[in-house]
């Protein structure tokens, strides 16, 4: 019996837990059983007598307890204290079915890896740049797009404000399939460190600067003055002609494209907020939630927008 | 929201007329009642404190306008997320616990101090325990819901769900809440009679129960004036929440509106209650067990295997508990059918005993595990909570309200008995309505999150699921809108009723009472 007995709870606690509730199901027992008769007879329309006293003109019949009620009340009981057989509920008793969650849980993962693994293996071997053509392959990294990346990345797969864009031929990390594969896999932390220490004055020239890099409209003079604080603190990430540095993850600055974009928002806006607070982007490593065969299908889907273009 | 204003203005000019300074507790001019003293007796109660019942009365159609109005707004704004306006303050996450807090608290709350005031003192035949107390408990349970209304949508919670209020509010509402529990439970203590009323238990239960299950979920420790974290953690914390949570349906929303149906039921159909023992049994049976249920909240979590299984074996043995308040209501009604036919209020009052066996019955199967790994997360608890909220709740008040609104100012019965019966149809086919599609949106939801692929992947999106709710949303909308245009209907007879007893009251002639 020793193995029907967990272990979570103290011995108190567990027995306090069995007595307080088999003692709230035994009183309820009790209070039904001690009241089902009535000891007065039904008069002509089936009614007996009231109690006899009155609460502002209401009276009260004496009847008995309707008998299908009573014996749903009995019901009920015998069926909860079978289940408490069953199942755990009783303090540490775990039940004779020795049924848990955590059990049922890890049966069911079981039986799914048995029965998707062989599907999702059979992609595992293939190089991603072929994977990529193979459709029904991408049908199937579809669906796990769509259930675990498109909540940030978009159902299209064009990205959001601080979600990038994956349709596009702008790669903060690289877009070659083992980039891909990397992001995928272990997850990315893009850091943008505030620059506030530079002063409202500089920020808004290193602006000027940045705009003039994407050839966006800019004061030319106070851009100027820009450039020499790019060159000593900036160029370091972003290189020294702002095309950024994807072993760090430092965006291209002259491609026209915003990560930090809100909806209506203008772009010199958007770069000062990013140079005065900073940024951090921040993509979580997919290996663990939904496994290497996936990852390595979700690579391709995402390495497959690169064929469209 | 014009229409709503003007509405809510006239009947705080009627608040104001029964409190006016010269005037005295009922609102009107003292020469006129003390030419007529058989007006005054009929008007005020020469034993009885039917001031707060009125006050309560009146703010209970106030706030259930209010309430479901903003009900209304949210499911608009599920069907047309661009009603969110963009703007903090009227974002869902804000004005959806105003909504709760409003129907639940200040609706339902305020008719429980109605008929709760009112009965204790019928069936005890005497005056409440302290004027002043209660006169207390009024305007301190208007300023708590005053201050909810503030608080809520400036983004103020404890995140605690029908427990959002912030710990100052929480003191007031204890304060408040004690001073009920003193009023009542002395004014019974003070009884002239031998036997306490049924009512009187369940009102007795809901109010003790409602202050333990207050106090002990929102123990708190404050960082800030509006800011406090919870003494609990984890899933403690989560125990503790549901445990209070589930209970506030059972005590609050249950036991206190059994209160209210065994007095106005048998009031109503002029017949005697069907079963005292059938009371008895059921109503210990209720308390006893309904304690236990809160756990059916938080299947299949963090929650221990041993504390989701209580929690599921009392809820189904709730079941009979549960239909023995109904059957007790139903058949005292045995003898006195064919009332139905004249009376929409007795309509009400029968519409919402077939609710509550409906609801009693789909909660318990639904707290069972496989059931709620289906209807779980889904709308279809939203319309299990709405068959409740409308059909029981909503219901047994609206037709206590119009049994009780004409007696405290003194007339026969409301202004308009059509309007009742208008009434009465909007709102049940709006419950109807509501509840109909969020069983479809609920099935809908549940099928679809576990619908997979031959590769074992999910087959819909969530935001596909959310897409193929819409429909729903549209129905449960117009139901809505059912609820609120009858809640304005009642609005007007009331006030109607209020002005008629008025003008009576300025005529000397005594004929007109």
């Amino acid at each position: 019996m020793s193995n029907l007995w967990g272990e979570s709870l103290s011995g108190f606690w567990s027995a306090w837990i069995i007595i307080i509730t088999l003692g709230t199901i035994a009183f309820s027992g009790w209070i039904l059983f001690a009241n089902r008769r009535t000891d007065k007879t039904p008069d002509a329309d089936g009614n007996v007598e009231t109690t006899g006293h009155a609460a502002d003109g209401i009276e009260e019949y004496d009847n008995a307890l309707p008998k299908w009620w009573f014996q749903l009340f009995v019901a009920t009981i015998i069926f909860s204290l079978g289940y408490l057989v069953l199942y755990p509920g009783l303090g540490n008793f775990a039940g004779i079915l020795g049924w848990s969650q955590e059990g049922q849980w890890e049966e069911e993962v079981a039986q799914a890896e048995e029965r998707f693994t062989p599907i999702f293996a059979q992609y595992q071997e293939v190089p991603i740049p072929e994977l990529a053509r193979d459709e029904a392959a991408m049908q199937v990294a579809e669906r796990i797009y769509q259930n675990n990346c498109a909540v940030c990345h978009g159902s299209n797969a064009q990205g959001g404000y601080g979600f990038p864009n994956l349709t596009d031929d702008d790669w903060l990390y690289g877009g070659e399939p083992e980039n891909i594969l990397t992001s995928l896999h272990n997850g990315r932390n893009g850091l943008m460190p505030s620059w506030q220490q530079l002063g409202e004055n500089n920020i808004g020239n290193l602006t000027q600067y940045v705009l003039s890099l994407s050839g966006l409209e800019h004061d030319a003079e106070s851009a100027e003055q820009g450039e020499a604080t790019y060159a000593s603190v900036c160029a370091a990430c972003h290189g020294p002609s702002g095309t950024g540095n994807q072993a760090l993850g430092a965006p291209n600055l002259t491609n026209d494209i915003w990560l930090y974009l809100a909806p209506g928002q203008e772009v010199a806006e958007s770069v000062r907020q990013t140079l005065r607070n900073g940024r951090n982007g921040h993509m979580p490593a997919q290996a663990s939630y939904i496994g290497e065969e996936r990852v390595h299908l979700v690579a391709a889907y995402v390495y497959s927008f690169r064929l469209q273009d | 929201m014009a229409a709503i204003e003007s509405q809510t203005d006239l009947l705080t000019c009627i608040i104001k007329r029964v409190a006016a300074p010269g005037h005295n507790a009922t609102g009107y001019p003292l020469t006129a009642f003390d030419g007529n003293i058989q007006m005054n007796s009929a008007l005020e109660h020469p034993t009885y404190n039917y001031k707060v019942v009125r006050q309560f009365a009146i703010m209970t159609v106030v706030w259930g306008i209010v309430g479901m109005l903003i009900g209304v707004i949210l499911a608009a704004q599920l069907v047309w997320p661009q009603l969110n306006l963009d703007l903090p303050w009227t974002s869902f996450g804000r004005l959806r616990p105003l909504h709760t807090n409003a129907v639940i608290f200040a609706f339902g709350g305020s008719a429980l101090f109605a008929t709760s005031y009112y009965v204790v003192q019928r069936t005890c035949q005497v005056r409440l325990f302290s004027d002043k107390l209660a006169a207390f408990t009024f305007w301190g349970w208007q300023a708590v819901i005053l201050s909810a209304v503030v608080s809520l949508p400036l983004g103020y919670t404890t995140t605690k769900e029908y427990a959002e209020l912030e710990w100052p509010i929480n003191i007031l509402i204890a304060a408040v809440w004690v001073t009920y529990a003193l009023v009542f439970l002395m004014t019974i203590k003070k009884r002239k009679t031998s036997h306490i009323y049924v009512a009187n238990w369940f009102f007795a239960a809901f109010i003790l129960t409602v202050a333990v299950l207050h106090i002990v979920n929102n123990a708190a420790i404050p960082v800030t004036a509006m800011y406090s974290t919870s003494v609990y953690a984890g899933s403690i914390d989560a125990m503790v929440q549901w445990w209070y949570g589930h209970n506030a349906v059972g005590f609050f929303l249950t036991a206190g509106f059994l209160g209210m149906m065994y007095y106005f039921v048998p009031k109503q159909a002029e017949r005697p209650v069907y079963s005292y023992r059938l009371s008895i049994v059921h109503f210990w049976a209720l308390i006893m067990i309904y304690m236990w249920a809160g756990p059916h909240h938080l299947h299949y979590t963090a929650l221990p295997n041993w504390a989701q299984s209580l929690g599921m074996v009392m809820s189904i043995i709730l079941l009979a508990p549960s239909w023995g308040g109904m059957i007790n209501g139903m058949m005292t009604l045995s003898g006195a059918w064919h009332k139905l036919r004249t009376d929409p209020t007795l309509r009400f009052l029968v519409v919402a005993l077939s609710f509550y066996g409906m609801s009693t019955f789909e909660g318990p199967m639904m707290a069972i595990k496989t059931v709620n790994a289906l209807s779980h997360y889904t709308d279809w608890t939203i319309g299990h909570v709405h068959s409740g909220a409308l059909g029981w709740v909503a219901m047994i008040t609206i037709g206590s309200m119009y049994h009780l609104i004409p007696r405290l100012f003194g007339q026969v019965q409301m202004h308009s008995v059509n309007l009742i019966a208008v009434h009465f149809w909007l709102a049940t086919i709006g419950t109807v309505l509501y509840i109909a599609s969020m069983w479809v949106n609920g099935i809908l939801q549940g099928l679809m999150w576990r619908a997979i692929n031959p590769d074992g992947t999910l087959m819909y999106t969530f935001i596909e699921s959310v897409e193929a709710s819409g429909p729903g949303y549209f129905v449960r909308l117009i139901g809505g809108l059912f609820w609120v245009t009858g809640m304005l209907i009642m609005a007007y007879n009331v006030y109607m009723t209020v002005k008629r007893s008025e003008s009576i009251r300025q005529q000397p002639a005594p004929q007109a009472a």
